[in-house]
């Protein structure tokens, strides 16, 4: 019964990793970069719910789509101006710039909100569920969050797979050029998926401080780095990867917490990442290239 | 780079000339400026730093910008290094004269940091590009997570070694080495001179710079640029890829070990907390920002950002915030095409005027990065 309660939490968290993997990955599909900021746009998103529902008693869910609504303008901003002027550049280039965003992104926050750490109020109020007859208790967070991102998930993939929009996308995603050619309007596709990145970004910093409440400038960076290793986990470039190294980092990273030692658990995380890595170099579910001479 | 070739004996030599007149420059100003008492605490303070950082830098600059390959894990090798020289320095060395303590220290750490090199080269060189980024960064993890769980400690009963606190025991009277999270402290310094420890410091430094520019000027340098530049064509005249990209990648992780060990001795602390992935990162800024593959651009710059922060003390709140618009503007600046070609018109005009030659190693920055975008475009 315990194990389940372990499984579970662990489950939750990964969707959470998975909501903010899928930025990571739609984004290095499609314009080939590692946004670094990431993880930042998540703690605006948790500032944004923090302000409207936290202080000022918003209704959660108009919290939540401000917050995206924030998150989403940001995401565009920092696109049009730090990225795309780089749209050629190296990509290390466009790595440290995004590293340099992350830094403004927090030290921003630092000035405007102050380090002192918020406490965030849960943005569901639900009772627990109990089940087995009263043996297991399951925070409604915890529920709410792997619901949520399952639905998410399946919108997104129908999203790409089914709508014109989305077939734009994955043609930028495997060829930029002849995307260009067929007259798809290609940073109007990259703006998008930024977009839609740090919307779900928003979403995912709400889910996340619900479960765990304390909101600092740099509360992102740590699930940031997780939700990054995720996606290559799952294979960087692909959505249902994205989900399943999420979920699967969340479990492992529970279930080490809970059955072998606390602060081992990020190593243990990482140490399965480099074995699955050695066994499967493109990660899970990623697609091997072949490069051509 | 062929079509000015025999100009490259001539430009290696000027950029040795230049490296070691640099650190030689700053050597004897600071040394003019320490003997007059013309520094304060602070700067007294951050000499040490600038040198490790420098090493540092340096040493990334093997394998980001000769070897081509993201490292997002170098601080793991300045752990690896300062943790196992501190363990040396503050038990077997105790006895010792200190100028043999301190020798045999750094070459311990360079020993352990090569060793953890060797680990994390052999599975890592595997990969490249964003994976290799990412699982460097998972070996820096773990190290720093595995240290923070050790309990190290030596008694008469010979050494103990734990990795929870409730099986570590030790005789009354002994002292710990590691003691789990909690920061290894207390460590002396080098010498209580200020001045003593930063010529050990530039040594190290000029040690490092030797060794960089005459590995890359050889013909293992020359091999491993040929598996940036490009790695099919490199195996196919028969250069061994797995033996050249170790040899960058240990010579790089060594070095970063000798940094860690001098600026550990120098702070008299060790947290394992601090080498994460952004001290990583902020020394991966400092290569990108002096040049890829250019050596006294990464000690310029290596000096300049560990001073910049300081110099901003005044205006604490805002450091890192100008710090970050610094960066990014710096990046639009020097690598967006439309900037580039901006900066080239200019270039190409004032050189109209009075026949310039342009600066060295910014030329060939440009130069590598463009070969870079070549290559990825006939992908």
């Amino acid at each position: 019964m315990q194990f389940l309660g372990y499984l579970i939490s662990g489950i939750s968290l990964g969707s959470v990793y998975a909501l903010i993997a899928l930025g990571y990955t739609m984004v290095y599909g499609i314009a080939k970069m590692l946004n670094f900021a990431h993880g930042d746009v998540i703690m605006v998103g948790g500032y944004m719910v923090y302000f409207t529902f936290c202080s000022r008693g918003w209704n959660p869910l108009l919290a939540v789509l401000f917050a995206m609504a924030v998150c989403t303008l940001l995401g565009i901003t920092i696109e049009r101006v730090a990225y795309r002027p780089l749209r050629s550049a190296p990509s290390l280039a466009v790595l440290i710039t995004a590293i340099g965003v992350s830094f403004l992104l927090q030290n921003s926050a630092m000035l405007l909100w102050k380090s002192d750490p918020k406490s965030f109020t849960s943005i569901i109020s639900m009772d627990p569920i109990t089940i087995a007859g009263g043996q297991l208790s399951i925070p409604a967070e915890t529920i709410v969050t792997i619901l949520v991102s399952v639905i998410i998930m399946i919108i997104l993939i129908w999203f790409v797979n089914k709508t014109r929009i989305g077939h734009a996308m994955k043609a930028v995603s495997e060829d930029r050029g002849a995307a260009q050619l067929m007259g798809i309007n290609v940073n109007g596709i990259i703006s998008l998926t930024f977009a839609i990145g740090s919307g779900l970004a928003a979403i995912a910093g709400a889910l996340l401080l619900s479960s765990y409440p304390t909101l600092i400038p740099t509360t992102g960076a740590m699930p940031g780095i997780k939700a990054f290793v995720a996606a290559v986990f799952g294979g960087i470039g692909s959505i249902p990867g994205a989900f399943l190294g999420g979920v699967l980092l969340g479990v492992i990273e529970n279930l080490s917490k809970a059955y072998i030692s606390t602060q081992l658990s990020d190593a243990i995380v990482f140490l399965v990442l480099i074995i699955v890595l050695l066994v499967k170099p493109t990660g899970l579910l990623g697609k091997k290239t072949a490069v051509k001479v | 780079m062929a079509k000015k070739g025999g100009n490259n004996r001539k430009k290696s030599t000027r950029t040795y000339i230049f490296s070691f007149a640099l650190i030689l420059v700053f050597w004897a100003v600071v040394e003019i400026l320490g003997h007059m008492n013309m520094l304060s605490s602070k700067m007294l303070g951050l000499l040490i730093p600038i040198c490790a950082y420098a090493i540092m830098a340096v040493s990334l600059n093997l394998v980001v910008g000769f070897l081509g390959e993201l490292s997002l894990g170098h601080a793991a090798f300045m752990l690896a290094g300062a943790t196992a020289g501190v363990v040396f320095y503050n038990s077997a060395g105790l006895n010792m004269p200190q100028v043999l303590r301190v020798i045999i220290t750094l070459v311990i750490g360079a020993a352990a940091a090569g060793l953890f090199g060797v680990i994390v080269g052999v599975p890592v060189l595997r990969f490249s590009g964003d994976y290799l980024a990412i699982v460097t960064l998972a070996f820096c993890q773990i190290l720093k997570n595995v240290l923070s769980t050790t309990y190290l400690g030596v008694d008469s009963a010979g050494i103990h070694l734990a990795f929870d606190q409730g099986s570590f025991r030790l005789e009354p009277g002994a002292k710990p080495l590691i003691k789990g999270a909690q920061p290894i402290s207390g460590i002396n310094k080098i010498s209580p001179d200020m001045m003593v420890s930063f010529t050990v410091g530039i040594v190290l430094l000029i040690l490092t710079v030797a060794f960089v520019l005459n590995l890359m000027n050889s013909r293992a340098g020359r091999a491993i640029t040929a598996i940036r530049d490009d790695e099919i064509a490199a195996k196919s005249i028969g250069i061994n890829l797995t033996r050249y990209k170790l040899m960058a990648f240990i010579s790089s992780a060594v070095f970063a070990g000798l940094a860690g060990v001098i600026y550990v001795l120098n702070l008299s602390t060790l947290d394992f907390k601090k080498y994460d992935y952004n001290l990583s990162i902020n020394v991966l800024v400092m290569v990108v920002l002096g040049g890829m593959g250019n050596v006294p651009g990464s000690i310029i710059a290596a000096a300049l950002l560990t001073f910049l922060p300081e110099l901003l003390r005044n205006f604490s709140q805002y450091r890192m915030f100008i710090y970050s618009i610094v960066l990014i503007v710096i990046m639009l600046f020097n690598q967006a095409p439309a900037f580039v070609q901006l900066r080239q018109r200019l270039t190409a005009k004032i050189r109209g005027k009075n026949a310039q030659e342009p600066e060295g190693g910014e030329k060939a920055d440009t130069e590598f990065f463009e070969a870079k975008k070549q290559g990825k475009e006939d992908e």
